[in-house]
């Protein structure tokens, strides 16, 4: 292949990843955009941000391959109502590793905050923020994942080249609504 | 692995040690968020722009990696600077930043326009979503070539790792170069 022909395929093949992306980081950005009043109230809250977006998109697209994987191997049935305990293993490992990674952001967001002589709100809250905001997204993600890479896979779609696009853009929209939520249940029990 | 292997300690075993890394790479990119927070919460097309281009830098880089990855592994790629699959991925990574950033400035400014008022012009979202694009897929380059090469030296599969690095590299380069473009054009 020339190298015009490498960028033309390159280029046609990321364009709808991307896309999808845009959308979803728009979403998302909005979202964050009316968390302003939220970001002032509990000190420190926006260094969380990337590392919990960025935790959702690493569980749930390794959730994603691996259904994939599973899926081209015929190791699993693409329904739901056959699920079976190797699934909601798989689904279960990826909520719960999520929710550590969370905890973990916000046990380090924490002390870097602290060694720097930052305002932070405290561990306690972020922690809380974090769990909370970890099993909202995490459910939604899980479910998400598992339902559109299947009904992808019963219409002839190649789950591999669907679960990149669908985790960053469901990712970055249920993370950042996820995140919100989180936010205003701790506000609403008295911490930041 | 047979799905009979998909159990809750075998799946942490092999994802939680990457993920607590990437964590705490992450938390760094916070933490460069945070010395801007004051221009965000001034500007909210700002703070919109952020998750979209922590997002599409990320993205710019797993696209990349993932068309390496699979030339790699056909053995149609090599490592030279003048490779023709190198360079014109290289091509359309570029391509596809300045084909993307443009629509994100100006949906990053009309999106606060709609929810509570922008305080910067079209013209400014537009030129900080377009320069931080264009400086972010040449990043991606560099760091994805990188990053492959180095899997390829050390007998990785580019798969495992090349991909989940560079996109978290990536995310955090998004927010570094973001605030440099900030600092520049607003001042």
């Amino acid at each position: 292949m020339t190298r015009r022909s490498v960028a033309v395929e390159a280029y046609k093949e990321g364009v709808p990843a991307l896309s999808a992306s845009l959308v979803g980081g728009l979403l998302a950005g909005v979202v964050l955009g009316g968390m302003r009043s939220d970001l002032q109230t509990i000190d420190g809250l926006l260094v969380l941000v990337p590392a919990l977006l960025a935790t959702r998109g690493n569980v749930y697209g390794s959730l994603g391959a691996r259904i994939a994987t599973a899926l081209h191997q015929g190791l699993l049935e693409p329904r739901v109502s056959e699920a079976d305990d190797a699934l909601l293993r798989a689904v279960a490992a990826a909520i719960s590793n999520g929710l550590l990674a969370s905890v973990f952001a916000a046990v380090v967001a924490t002390l870097a905050l602290l060694s720097l002589g930052r305002p932070s709100a405290g561990l306690f809250t972020f922690a809380a923020i974090s769990i909370v905001a970890g099993l909202l997204s995490g459910i939604a993600l899980a479910t998400t994942v598992v339902f559109v890479v299947f009904a992808g896979y019963r219409r002839g779609y190649n789950p591999d080249t669907l679960v990149g696009p669908l985790v960053t853009t469901a990712g970055d929209v249920f993370g950042m609504a996820a995140l919100l939520l989180a936010v205003r249940v701790v506000i609403l029990l008295g911490g930041g | 692995m047979a799905t009979t292997d998909w159990t809750v300690r075998a799946i942490t075993r092999a994802m939680l040690p990457v993920l607590l890394v990437l964590t705490v790479i992450e938390i760094g990119s916070g933490l460069v968020l945070g010395t801007f927070e004051g221009d965000l919460l001034r500007y909210p097309s700002l703070l919109i722009l952020v998750p979209v281009t922590i997002g599409t830098a990320g993205n710019l880089g797993s696209i990349l990696a993932a068309r390496l990855s699979t030339a790699f592994h056909l053995g149609t790629l090599s490592f030279a600077p003048d490779d023709d699959m190198l360079a014109g991925n290289a091509l359309a990574t570029v391509a596809l930043a300045l084909t993307v950033f443009p629509i994100i400035g100006v949906g990053a400014w009309g999106l606060a326009v709609v929810t509570g008022g922008a305080r910067l012009t079209a013209g400014t979202v537009v030129l900080v979503a377009v320069s931080s694009g264009a400086i972010l897929a040449v990043l991606a380059v560099v760091v994805t070539a990188i990053a492959t090469y180095a899997a390829y030296r050390r007998g990785l599969d580019p798969d495992d790792v090349v991909i989940p690095v560079v996109t978290n590299t990536c995310d955090v380069l998004g927010v570094v170069v973001l605030f440099a473009v900030v600092r520049i054009v607003i001042g």
